[in-house]
């Protein structure tokens, strides 16, 4: 299953079934879709940035960086963004090595409790992580990880999704590959690193990009396990900066505020549409 | 270099004589490539588990007591409490009311929007945006959008001579506006698994339909929606799995207010452990929610096994 943004499809007796009035709505729809995104942008630019007037779609001023600068100043975004992408980048890099070797037994090892060990990592697919965020709290603190970015990252280390995508991709190279290594007197190290990996490059890449988009927006377990403003991720602080700057009716420095944290990612998206698209589609249940 | 394929294959199968199924070196082997794995999932996935079990049928009587055994009593507690009947009430009428919409709203988009034309792949990226931002950024701009009087939505409203509800602060009105968000984020991801899907319908199916004189909503019911059917129950899975596991924007929002109307379970159970310290109540709802996840893929066990697994198709 995968399919660009951009990319052909079944063509001419798909174009059947949507009349005219429907491509109609749908391009309604999609306008309407971009509306709070254009907020953002005309009010994050705007000289103004209380009171009424803020609701405009049209800008009718000159642009300025004033909301920027008041956001920069009043919160501490750089550290934030450094803990968000400490978080993003070490729970990837963890999960990476975890994912691979549990991929590898799974894809090409026999032994027995194979399917008992198969349905362990399937209770983690369905029980999501967030929801056990009271009793791994609890764990986290018992670890003396409390407050701390690895107490953050902890939870996330195995990664029951990625072992199975992982494991469909080893299960599709040919084993005549490892077996001539095999004989060329390879460890099982030099067979995953040098033949496996490279191999798989592709779902390594849909997996990274859909680990790093979950992490990058996830809020509500930071926010129980970091107390210390200097460890906040970008969520928790915008939603910080958000309580302050709401009370002052500061609707551009909000909007500024949301650019800016919403912005890495954007920007990732416009640059890499399709290997986003791609890796999102084959995520399905993450 | 065939014959040392074959001759490797005969030494591999000369070390495992005495036991064909098993052979000795694999499972040491296979079981230190999943200690990683196993021992993470085992503090964070099956302990807490374990604990919450635990949690939930015990109580303390008094404060630093020992936990005793108190039955369903936490559970009992817990479906006295009005704030959790209501936050499972409200969960259910959020679920009914975002998956709903988003679904059809991806549906229709995708079949509107599946030729590859350079409009048609702008449209939907602009679609697919709200899925990047994080929960709590687009909180942050409805919640500039729902704002009374000068908000966004109040502001255009009243070009139309029109006046909108406290969108956020009438207790009938704000779970719905929630839901406005909820959908505005979510159905250009569920859009891309139908733009995926419809690729799988087969032309000729088409055009035999089209022959035999089938008018669009005939081919739309009896050709492409009988082709979409595993991708309208995947989606729906995704779209449950994210009603009960996503509440950032409840806690920019309202936080479950006013008077609980938008309180969602997993908001409650955080509210539970971090604001009211009540642990045998959390672990309690936890569980409940659990319950919920398991039943919600209960039904996609099959697909899950078959995508991804010990049972090949």
């Amino acid at each position: 299953m995968s399919a660009g943004l951009g990319e052909a499809s079944s063509g001419v007796a798909m174009a059947e079934i949507s009349p005219r009035i429907g491509y109609g709505a749908a391009v309604l729809v999609a306008l309407l879709w971009t509306v709070p995104f254009l907020w953002m942008l005309v009010a994050a630019f705007n000289p103004q940035n209380v009171g009424a007037g803020m609701a405009s779609l049209v800008p009718s001023y000159v642009p300025t960086l004033a909301n920027f600068r008041e956001a920069w100043a009043s919160a501490d975004f750089p550290r934030y963004g450094l803990n968000t992408l400490i978080i993003s980048l070490g729970i990837l890099a963890v999960q990476l090595v975890t994912i691979t070797l549990a991929g590898y037994a799974f894809a090409r090892l026999e032994f027995p409790g194979r399917s008992l060990c198969f349905y362990l990592f399937l209770l983690q697919l369905m029980l999501a992580p967030v929801v056990l965020i009271v009793p791994n709290l609890a764990m986290i603190a018992r670890l003396g990880l409390y407050d701390s970015l690895l107490g953050v990252m902890a939870p996330y280390f195995a990664s029951a999704f990625g072992t199975f995508l992982m494991r469909q991709a080893f299960k599709a190279i040919p084993r005549e590959l490892e077996d001539a290594a095999l004989i060329d007197g390879a460890t099982v190290w030099q067979r995953i690193g040098f033949i496996y990996l490279p191999l798989a490059k592709p779902s390594l890449i849909a997996f990274a990009i859909v680990s790093v988009t979950a992490h990058w927006n996830e809020f509500l377990w930071p926010l129980m396990v970091i107390n210390s403003p200097d460890l906040r991720p970008l969520t928790v602080g915008l939603a910080t900066f958000t309580r302050g700057a709401e009370g002052a009716q500061a609707w551009g420095v909000i909007a500024a505020g949301t650019l800016i944290v919403s912005a890495p990612l954007l920007l990732a998206f416009a640059l890499f549409q399709r290997a986003f698209v791609n890796s999102f589609v084959s995520s399905g249940i993450k | 270099m065939t014959q040392a394929i074959l001759s490797a294959r005969a030494i591999g199968a000369g070390e495992s004589r005495g036991r064909p199924f098993w052979p000795r070196g694999d499972t040491a082997l296979a079981f230190g490539l999943l200690a990683p794995s196993l021992l993470l999932l085992g503090l964070f996935t099956y302990a807490p588990v374990v604990q919450l079990v635990w949690q939930a049928l015990t109580a303390q009587s008094t404060i630093g007591g020992p936990q005793l055994f108190a039955g369903l009593e936490n559970f009992r507690a817990l479906f006295a409490d009005g704030a959790f009947r209501k936050a499972l009430a409200n969960n259910l009428i959020y679920a009914l009311g975002t998956v709903v919409p988003s679904l059809v709203l991806a549906l229709g988009l995708a079949l509107a929007l599946v030729r590859s034309t350079q409009v048609n792949a702008l449209l939907r990226a602009l679609l697919f945006v709200p899925v990047l931002f994080p929960l709590v950024a687009a909180a942050s701009i409805f919640l500039f959008i729902f704002l009374p009087g000068i908000g966004l939505l109040d502001y255009h409203l009243a070009k139309l001579a029109l006046s909108g509800p406290n969108w956020l602060g009438d207790p009938d009105v704000a779970l719905y506006a929630i839901m406005g968000l909820t959908i505005w984020k979510n159905a250009g991801y569920y859009m891309l698994f139908f733009l995926a899907g419809l690729q799988g319908v087969p032309a000729d199916a088409y055009e035999a339909a089209i022959l035999d004189g089938a008018n669009p909503w005939q081919r739309l019911r009896h050709v492409t929606l009988p082709y979409l059917k595993p991708t309208i129950g995947f989606v729906m899975v995704i779209g449950l799995l994210n009603v009960v596991t996503q509440v950032d924007h409840v806690f920019v929002l309202t936080k479950g207010g006013p008077s609980d109307s938008t309180n969602l379970l997993l908001f409650y159970v955080y509210q539970q452990a971090v604001e009211t310290y009540d642990v045998g109540r959390a672990a309690a709802g936890t569980l409940v929610m659990l319950a919920l996840l398991l039943a919600i893929t209960a039904g996609s066990l099959r697909t899950l096994e078959r995508s991804f697994g010990e049972k090949e198709p």
